[in-house]
């Protein structure tokens, strides 16, 4: 299959202001566009009935560990939610909710 | 040698996603048996290969996983058959983990957590001909040495794609003369903690650098089609319209089989009534065995040309888009996104739909949607619905170019529609009072051209699983209904149709006074009960109570007869019973296999009751009060 030549951007952290130390946020907040690598995973609290380790192990799962590539790609249209993330070499779509557990640091800076 | 006579099992286990199951149809073919696990609505894939060297194999094909510590239905019997543990399967003596080639990062780590089990294993690295095409450098002898188990490419979707890989299984045997059933034993295996998994994954990010050479581009195929499909408002559009076109297919092409069913049973049933003489028997074969078949298998088209647009779209990758398209708004209703597909199928058929319910991980999310999926507007009211409508709902235009007759249709889907969003909601507020949205995660795998071949696989096992249902449970319904229906016979010189002196008819008077006030006379009461066993089997049975001559297959005729009977205001409350009514015992049936509860089955049969009741009741009484009855 042939699809033709690539025609994404191939400037990165092109958001990020110069000057500014680029300050960790997390994934489940970061606007479309967002690009970086995951500093850490940690759930904080028990949600949907499940413990926080288990929440935090299905993150892992996916490809969402410290120092993976992110991407947000999408979002969804009622409260933005939920994403599409690049990881890697993997989309993954989750919830902002979960992304909360995970915090990013964007690419430069 | 002797234990070699027997075959070997080998099991194919890998994350979703990875063409296992691609891989799984290019090595047996259609010599395979789709059947479920003994306890365990799982379904079981299992399939015969000859090996170059003459050996049989049984390979059975795992649901996709991304870890042995399971999660949903699916990825329990996973664990169970690796580990040996299911009861009534034999151990697998040889593991062979698929893994698609251009994803590598979570399946490494997959391998890397199988390895701990001590079973023999094959890694399978699949579509490696998109891998290599899109300048993926992968070095098989490194990852095999960094792994310490055999590597090789496939390619499933090509003729010869395989030839390396059932090498390699052969020489795996021959090697260590694999007996075919091994004992249990999950090795070092034991169910890994999030620092455990940690470890694991930067072990196969390690191994990933060192034997693979990523190219510097994702696939932008892929990429160009997301940014248009997944666009938040666009991409809801584009499922609309996907949507539409489903339906109208569903409708339209399945017409023509459908009537070809129709008048084949028709002519069967005919036929018996010349071979056998009038009685008991000539009525249990034509009305009870024949009629009853062929009223449940005229559904046969629609499930596969449902299925064939869904397996399409499943097999392009589109589905989990739909499912993230769908998530917040399901997600309102306490739905899970994964609950998108098993809904869908409901428009056929609940059956199929709540038999897909079982990739939801959390049980509470799966019994909601089981407990919803039967309000969803099943292909069985549509007989009903037209004969009402066309014979009520006058027809013309309003507001310019709406038909009024079709704005009823739709409305009467719509209200299905929301009011499964409302009960599932209603479940999650009201009765389980606690918040019930399982996480959703899910891998939008990069798009494939769909396989023509898997596709056509995959709708010819949902066409036996259907088949197999129709025949066992669906089909002692039947048996069961005709009996109510014609028992006891009518008696000599009888001047009413018989089925007013059966069984079902006492039940249909009985129940006259209890819904007196929601419209519904005796003839309807009646109607009732054979349309348990499939909705649009109480179109036949009017026609039988009115003693109309082939009222079945002329609905005009029947329509006209309704008219004279009925007001409308009784109409509108029979299409808004039909909307709720728990009218289909098959449904119930797998609902009880699928829950293993009879308390939830009782629970969705008097809640579906109520509805219907309280539906029917509220739309007699205010046409009454508009003056229509």
């Amino acid at each position: 299959m042939d699809f033709g030549p690539e025609d994404m951007p191939v400037a990165a952290g092109s958001a990020s202001n110069d000057g500014t130390t680029p300050g960790a946020q997390a994934l489940g907040s970061a606007p479309v566009g967002f690009k970086g690598r995951i500093r850490a995973v940690g759930v904080a609290a028990d949600d949907h009935g499940l413990t926080a380790a288990e929440i935090e192990r299905r993150l892992i799962e996916l490809g969402f560990v410290e120092g993976a590539r992110v991407e947000v790609l999408h979002q969804g249209l009622f409260g933005r939610d939920p994403i599409a993330v690049r990881v890697n070499e993997a989309t993954i779509a989750l919830r902002r909710r979960e992304g909360a557990a995970i915090l990013v640091e964007p690419d430069g800076g | 040698m002797s234990e070699l006579a027997l075959p070997a099992r080998v099991a194919l286990v890998g994350n979703p996603n990875s063409g296992k199951t691609a891989l799984f149809n290019a090595l047996t073919g259609s010599r395979q048996k789709v059947a479920n696990y003994p306890g365990v609505t799982v379904e079981r894939k299992e399939g015969a290969v000859v090996t170059p060297a003459g050996l049989t194999v049984r390979l059975i094909d795992l649901p996709g996983t991304y870890s042995l510590r399971a999660r949903s239905l699916d990825e329990i019997v996973t664990r169970d058959i690796v580990l040996g543990r299911l009861a009534g399967e034999d151990v697998p003596g040889l593991l062979v983990c698929v893994a698609d080639a251009t994803n590598l990062r979570l399946a490494l780590r997959l391998v890397l957590e199988l390895k701990r089990v001590g079973r023999p294993m094959i890694f399978a690295l699949n579509m490696f001909d998109i891998a290599r095409h899109r300048g993926f450098e992968i070095d098989l002898d490194r990852l095999s040495a960094e792994l310490g188990v055999p590597v090789v490419a496939s390619v499933a979707v090509r003729r010869g794609g395989t030839r390396d890989l059932l090498a390699r299984i052969d020489e795996v045997i021959s090697e260590r003369g694999l007996p075919p059933g091994l004992v249990a034993t999950e090795g070092t295996w034991s169910e890994p903690n999030a620092a455990e998994l940690r470890a694991t994954q930067r072990q196969a990010d390690r191994i990933l650098d060192a034997a693979v050479k990523m190219p510097g581009r994702p696939d932008s195929f892929t990429r160009r089609v997301d940014r248009v499909v997944l666009h938040p408002v666009l991409g809801l559009v584009i499922l609309l319209v996907i949507l539409f076109l489903m339906f109208q297919a569903v409708f339209t092409w399945a017409q023509a089989p459908m009537d070809l069913i129709k008048s084949g049973f028709a002519g069967l049933g005919a036929w018996a009534g010349v071979v056998l003489p009038e009685g008991w028997l000539l009525s249990f074969v034509r009305d009870g065995v024949i009629s009853g078949l062929g009223s449940v298998l005229v559904f046969l088209p629609q499930i596969l040309t449902l299925f064939f647009f869904i397996l399409l779209l499943e097999d392009f990758g589109y589905m989990a888009r739909a499912a993230f398209l769908m998530d917040r708004i399901m997600g309102g209703a306490g739905l899970h996104g994964r609950a998108f597909i098993p809904l869908l199928s409901s428009f056929a058929c609940a059956i199929p739909g709540i038999m897909a319910t079982r990739v939801i991980a959390s049980r509470r999310g799966r019994l909601a949607t089981i407990l919803v999926a039967p309000l969803m507007t099943c292909s069985a009211r549509i007989p009903v619905y037209t004969l009402i409508i066309a014979a009520f709902v006058p027809a013309r235009t309003v507001l310019g170019w709406f038909s009024l007759q079709g704005l009823v249709m739709f409305g009467l889907y719509a209200v299905g529609i929301a009011s499964a969003l409302g009960m599932s909601w209603a479940l999650n507020r009201l009765l389980w009072r606690s918040d019930p949205s399982d996480p959703f995660m899910l891998e939008l795998p990069d798009y494939k051209r769909p396989v023509l071949k898997n596709v056509a696989l995959g709708l010819l096992q949902r066409g036996q699983i259907f088949l197999h249902r129709a025949g066992t449970t669906i089909f002692s319904m039947m048996v069961v209904i005709w009996v109510l229906c014609s028992v006891p016979p009518a008696p000599m010189g009888a001047t009413e149709p018989a089925i007013d002196y059966s069984l079902a008819a006492r039940i249909g008077q009985a129940m006259e006074p209890v819904l007196r006030p929601v419209g519904f006379n005796w003839q309807i009461d009646v109607a009732l009960v054979p349309g348990m066993a499939a909705r649009e089997v109480a179109v036949a049975a009017l026609g039988t109570v009115y003693a109309i001559e082939g009222a079945a297959d002329n609905p005009a005729e029947l329509g006209r007869t309704l008219t004279a009977h009925w007001s409308l205001a009784t109409a509108l409350a029979l299409l808004a019973w039909y909307v709720f009514a728990p009218q289909c015992a098959s449904t119930l049936a797998v609902v009880r296999r699928e829950t293993n509860s009879w308390k939830w089955t009782a629970f969705l049969f008097s809640y579906m009751l109520g509805l219907a009741y309280l539906a029917a009741f509220v739309t007699y009484h205010a046409a009454v009060a508009f003056g229509a009855g």
